[in-house]
C-alpha cells in the first residue's frame, strides 16, 4: 500500500505544478474576458432548473431520481393559529438575554479601564478581552491600537471615558451606519425571496420559523421552501414552524434535487401573490466543493424568477476563527447580504463578525437569542458591543 | 489563509541561524508567534497562556540539537506538548459489565448529537452490539423524526414513546425526558438490548433549567459513559461550555464532530485542558459512517496548520481506486507510458478530494508555497479537463501525434486560444519528466519490476534511505539556492519512523 500512497502523492504535487505554472497566466486571460459587470454574464448562462448535477462523493444522494416537489398545503382551519408578537418591542428582551450572558468577561475588562496607569500589560488585558469573544488576533489588534492611539491623543484616563471610547471603536469597526434593513418588501409581481444558507447546525431551519414568524407578525404572508432535503426530518422541522403561523410550507421528497424545491416554492409564492419566499437550505461544510456547487444551483435556479433580495448566512455566535472562512466562501457561492447570528443567548460572544466585517464588509442584520419562537431580533451595534464589553 | 506556525516561526528565526542556544528574547518571540497561531486555531485563552508557559519552559532548558533549526525544534516541543496534552490517554467506550451499557450525548444546540447517536449506534452495531437509541430531545422540532429517520438508516431500534415537538405540537402535554429515558433503558433491559444511546435535546451552559433537566435524565439513567459533543469550529466559548457541562451534567469522554470542515479544532485542545477528559471520537461528515476513534497525532499537526499526511491518505484512498493507484504507480515509474488520459483520470480523482488547495494544504512543506497555492483555481482543472477532452484518444495516448493543426482544432473544440493548449501540452511533458524523476527517487517498485518480489519487503528500509536522495536527487538540482529550509523530517511529525520526501524542495516549473 505504501507506494500506492507515494504514487498518489506524486501525482498530487505534478497536477499542482501543472496547474500552479499555467494559473498565472488563465487568471489574467479570464479577467480580460470578463465583462465590466459580472452579473450580466452569470444570467446569460442560467443552466435548465432540472438540470442534473453529476453525484459526487460529497451527496450521494443527489444521484437518486427527482420526483417533482409536491406541495403540502398546511390545515388552514387549525384550531389556533398563533399570532406572533410583533417586533418592536423585542429589543428590550434582546437587552435582558444578553444581560444574562455577561461573564466575569467584562468585569475584567473594567478592573483593567479602572487602573491608575494604563501599562503595556493593561493594553494586554483589554486585547485578551476581545481575544476570548472570537474577535480574533487580526482584529483585535488592530482595534487595540487604534485605540492606544485614540487615547494618547485625547489624553482620556478615566476608566469611564476609556471604556465609552473602547465601546465606540467597536461599534466603528462593526459598522456603525450599515445598511441593516432586511429587504422583504414584495415586488410589483414576485415576492420576495430570502434564502438562508450556513454551515451544519448553526441553526438555519430554526432562524427560517422565527424569521416566517417575525414577517406575519409584521402583516407579511410567506411562503416557506424546504430545500433542505438531506438531513433527516428537516422539512418535517419546517412544516411545523410554518404550520403553527399558518404559512404554506413547499418541500419535496427525501433526497430530491433541492434547487427544484427551491423553483418550486417561488413558483407557488408567485402564484399566490405572497410577499416574501423563505427558502431553507440543507447545512454544508464550506468545504465541501460538490455541495457549494449545488448551493450556487440553488440560487441560479430561484433567480430564473427573479432577483433573489436577500441572502442570509447563518453564523453560530460559539464559532471561532473559521467563521471567517465560512462566510469567505458563502460569500463567494452565493453573494450572501447578510447575516444572522445565532445562540446568541449562551456564554458565547459572537465576536467573529467583526473579521467578518472587516473582511467581507457583509452586515450583522439579525440575532438569534434563543429557542423561543419570537426569540429573533434586529442587530443592534450598540447593544451588541455592550454586551461584549459586559 | 492563516500563515501556519512553522511559517511563523521561519520568520521570527531568520536571524538566528547558527546560534548555540535560544536567549530568553528568542524565546518570547517565539512564544508571542506560537500564542497567536493557538489563538487562531481557536484554542482558548486560558490554555493558550499554560500551554505557552510548559513550552517555555522546555524550550529554555533545551540543548539546541545539531539535526534541527530552533525554528524546528520548538515546533518539534510544541507538537509533542500538544500530542501529549490530547492524547495522554487513549480510551475506549467503557461497557458496563452488566447489559444494557448506557451512553447519554449531551451538548449544545447544533453540535451534532442526534446525527451521532446515529453513528455511534451503527458503529457500534458493526461490532456486534445491539444498541437501543433513545429520543429524550423533545425540544427541537421534529428532533425525534430525525433520530427515528436515522435509526433506520443506521439499522438501529429507536424508541420513540413521545412525538416531541411535532407538528401541531400544541397537542397534547409536552413530553417528560427524563421519563422517556427510564422507560427506555427499562425498554432495552426488556428487549436485551446491550447497549443503550440517550440522545437529549441541545441546552445552553447557562440555561440553568435544561442543565437540571440532563442532571436529572443522568440521574435516571445512570450513564456508564456521558459523551459530551462539541463541534470543531467552536471558539474560545468551548471553555466557558465545557465548564457548565462539566458542572451541570459531567461528562467521561469528548466526541469532536464536523472536523470534516477545514476549521483547526483549538476546541480539542481547550476542552481537554480545562476538563481532562479523554476525547473519544471524531466524527468527520454527514455520511453514517463518517466517524471514527479520536486521533491525537492528526489533531496536533492540524491545530500547528502542518501537514496532515494521514489524513491525505486517508482521504486519497477513498478517492482513488486502490487497484487503479497501482497501475498508475507503475505507469509513473516508467514515465513515458504516462498519458495525458491518465492524468485525465486522476484530477477528476483529486476533484473529489475537496478544492486543491485544501488538498495540497495538507501536504507537509507546502507552507512556503502558500501564495502559489492561494492562486491554484480549481476551475482550472475544469478548463484542462476540458482541453483533454476535446482530444482524440490517439493524441491523448501520445501528445507527441498533436502538430499545429491539431492544436487549433483542439483549441476550437474547448473554447480556449491555441497557446493555452500549446501550454498544457508542454507542461504535461515537464510534469511528466518531474514525475519520473520523483519515481525514479523514490522507489516505486514500478522501476524495479524485475525484483518485485522483494519490493514489498524492502520498501520500508530502502525508503530511509531514499528520502535523502529524494532531497538531493535530479530535482534538487532546480533548486534556487537561499530557498528556507523546509519541514523535512519535522512535518511528518504525525508519521513515526516513517519519513516521507520534503516536498518543499520541490520547484513547479514556472513560466
Amino acid at each position: 500500500m505504501e507506494y500506492v500512497i507515494i504514487a498518489i502523492v506524486v501525482v498530487v504535487v505534478a497536477a499542482a505544478g501543472f496547474l500552479g505554472a499555467g494559473v498565472a497566466r488563465t487568471r489574467r486571460a479570464k479577467m480580460a474576458r470578463l465583462p465590466p459587470s459580472s452579473t450580466t454574464g452569470e444570467t446569460a448562462t442560467l443552466p435548465n432548473p432540472t438540470e442534473t448535477v453529476a453525484p459526487s462523493i460529497d451527496s450521494p444522494t443527489q444521484a437518486l431520481p427527482i420526483p417533482a416537489p409536491d406541495v403540502e398545503a398546511p390545515d388552514l382551519e387549525a384550531p389556533a393559529l398563533e399570532m406572533p408578537e410583533p417586533t418592536a418591542n423585542r429589543l428590550i428582551r434582546l437587552r435582558a438575554r444578553l444581560a444574562r450572558s455577561q461573564s466575569t468577561l467584562g468585569k475584567g475588562l473594567l478592573a483593567v479601564l479602572g487602573r491608575d496607569r494604563l501599562d503595556e500589560r493593561a493594553w494586554e488585558d483589554i486585547e485578551d478581552t476581545l481575544l476570548q469573544a472570537d474577535v480574533g488576533v487580526a482584529s483585535a489588534g488592530e482595534i487595540v491600537q487604534r485605540l492606544r492611539e485614540r487615547t494618547r491623543v485625547l489624553g482620556t484616563r478615566t476608566p469611564g471615558d476609556l471604556r465609552a471610547l473602547l465601546s465606540e471603536e467597536l461599534v466603528a469597526a462593526i459598522g456603525a451606519d450599515t445598511d441593516r434593513t432586511l429587504h422583504t418588501f414584495p415586488h410589483a409581481d414576485a415576492p420576495a425571496v430570502v434564502l438562508v444558507v450556513g454551515v451544519n447546525g448553526t441553526g438555519k431551519t430554526t432562524t427560517c420559523g422565527k424569521l416566517a414568524r417575525v414577517l406575519i407578525a409584521d402583516g407579511h404572508s410567506v411562503v416557506l421552501g424546504a430545500a433542505d432535503t438531506f438531513r433527516a426530518a428537516a422539512a418535517d422541522q419546517l412544516q411545523t414552524w410554518g404550520a403553527k403561523v399558518g404559512a404554506r410550507t413547499v418541500r419535496g421528497a427525501a433526497g430530491a434535487d433541492p434547487a427544484s424545491v427551491a423553483f418550486e416554492a417561488v413558483r407557488m409564492g408567485t402564484e399566490d401573490h405572497v410577499d416574501v419566499v423563505l427558502v431553507d437550505t440543507a447545512g454544508r461544510l464550506h468545504t465541501k466543493t460538490g455541495l457549494m456547487d449545488e448551493l450556487g444551483k440553488i440560487k441560479r435556479v430561484v433567480q430564473r424568477q427573479g432577483p433573489v433580495d436577500e441572502t442570509l448566512l447563518v453564523l453560530d455566535a460559539t464559532t471561532g476563527q473559521n467563521g471567517l472562512t465560512q462566510a469567505r466562501v458563502f460569500a463567494e457561492v452565493v453573494d450572501c447580504t447578510g447575516i444572522v447570528l445565532t445562540k446568541l443567548d449562551g456564554t458565547a460572544k459572537g465576536g467573529i463578525v467583526f473579521a467578518v466585517q472587516r473582511e467581507l464588509g457583509v452586515p450583522v442584520k439579525l440575532v438569534g437569542l434563543g429557542e423561543g419562537a419570537d426569540d429573533l431580533a434586529p442587530f443592534e451595534p450598540k447593544a451588541f458591543v455592550d454586551a461584549l464589553l459586559g | 489563509m492563516f500563515d501556519t506556525l512553522s511559517e511563523r516561526l521561519e520568520k521570527a528565526f531568520t536571524s538566528l541561524r547558527g546560534k548555540g542556544r535560544l536567549s530568553d528574547a528568542d524565546i518570547d518571540a517565539t512564544c508571542r508567534e506560537i500564542r497567536i497561531a493557538l489563538l487562531e486555531a481557536d484554542v482558548a485563552l486560558p490554555a493558550v497562556r499554560q500551554f505557552i508557559g510548559a513550552v517555555r519552559e522546555r524550550a529554555g532548558g533545551a540543548e539546541v540539537s545539531k539535526a534541527l533549526n530552533p525554528a524546528q525544534q520548538v515546533i518539534k516541543i510544541v507538537n509533542e506538548e500538544l500530542v501529549e496534552i490530547l492524547g495522554g490517554e487513549t480510551r475506549r467506550l467503557r461497557l458496563a459489565k452488566s447489559p444494557p451499557t448506557v451512553i447519554m450525548l449531551a451538548g449544545l444546540q447544533g453540535s451534532g448529537k442526534t446525527t451521532l447517536a446515529g453513528k455511534l449506534g451503527q458503529w457500534l452495531k458493526a461490532q456486534g452490539h445491539t444498541p437501543l437509541l433513545i429520543a429524550a430531545d423533545l425540544q427541537r422540532p421534529n428532533a425525534v423524526t430525525q433520530l427515528q429517520v436515522v435509526g433506520q438508516q443506521a439499522g438501529v431500534t429507536v424508541f420513540a414513546p413521545h412525538p416531541g415537538t411535532a407538528e401541531g405540537g400544541i397537542s397534547g402535554p409536552p413530553g417528560d425526558p427524563v421519563a422517556v429515558a427510564r422507560d427506555g433503558v427499562a425498554e432495552a433491559q426488556r428487549r436485551m438490548h446491550d447497549i443503550v444511546i440517550v440522545d437529549t435535546a441541545g441546552r445552553l451552559g447557562v440555561d440553568t433549567q435544561m442543565m437540571a433537566q440532563a442532571a436529572a435524565i443522568r440521574d435516571a439513567v445512570d450513564p456508564d459513559e456521558t459523551l459530551y459533543v462539541v463541534d470543531a469550529m467552536i471558539g474560545q466559548d468551548a471553555v466557558t461550555t465545557a465548564e457548565a457541562f462539566r458542572d451541570g451534567v459531567g461528562f467521561t469522554g469528548v466526541v469532536l464532530s464536523k472536523l470534516d470542515g477545514d476549521a483547526r479544532g483549538g476546541a480539542a485542545l481547550s476542552v481537554r485542558f480545562v476538563t481532562g477528559t479523554p476525547i473519544l471520537f471524531a466524527s468527520t461528515g454527514e455520511q453514517l459512517s463518517d466517524f471514527d476513534i479520536f486521533h491525537p497525532e492528526r489533531m496536533a499537526s492540524r491545530i500547528l496548520g502542518m501537514g496532515d499526511m494521514l489524513t491525505l491518505i486517508e482521504q486519497a484512498e477513498a478517492s482513488f481506486d486502490a487497484d487503479e493507484a497501482q497501475r498508475m504507480a507503475g505507469k509513473l515509474a516508467t514515465g513515458t507510458a504516462f498519458t495525458l488520459e491518465d492524468f485525465l483520470e486522476q484530477m477528476m480523482a483529486l476533484k473529489k478530494m475537496g478544492p486543491l488547495s485544501n488538498v495540497l494544504g495538507m501536504l507537509p512543506g507546502m507552507g512556503q508555497m502558500k501564495d502559489q497555492l492561494a492562486q491554484v483555481d480549481d476551475s482550472d482543472l475544469d478548463r484542462t479537463a476540458a482541453i483533454i477532452r476535446s482530444m482524440t484518444p490517439g493524441e491523448r495516448e501520445d501528445p507527441k501525434l498533436i502538430n499545429g493543426s491539431r492544436r487549433a482544432r483542439v483549441a476550437r473544440g474547448s473554447g480556449v486560444s491555441v497557446f493555452e493548449v500549446n501550454q498544457l501540452v508542454d507542461r504535461f511533458f515537464e510534469a511528466r519528466k518531474m514525475m519520473a524523476q520523483m519515481a525514479g527517487s523514490m522507489g516505486l517498485p514500478g522501476a524495479r519490476r524485475s525484483n518485485r518480489k522483494n519490493a514489498r519487503k524492502s520498501t520500508r528500509g530502502a525508503k530511509k534511505g531514499k528520502k535523502g536522495k529524494a532531497v538531493r536527487g535530479p530535482t534538487a538540482a532546480r533548486v534556487p539556492a537561499g530557498l528556507p529550509p523546509g519541514m523535512g523530517g519535522m512535518a511528518g511529525g504525525g508519521m513515526p519512523g516513517q519519513p516521507m520526501p520534503d516536498l518543499s524542495k520541490l520547484k513547479f516549473p514556472k513560466q
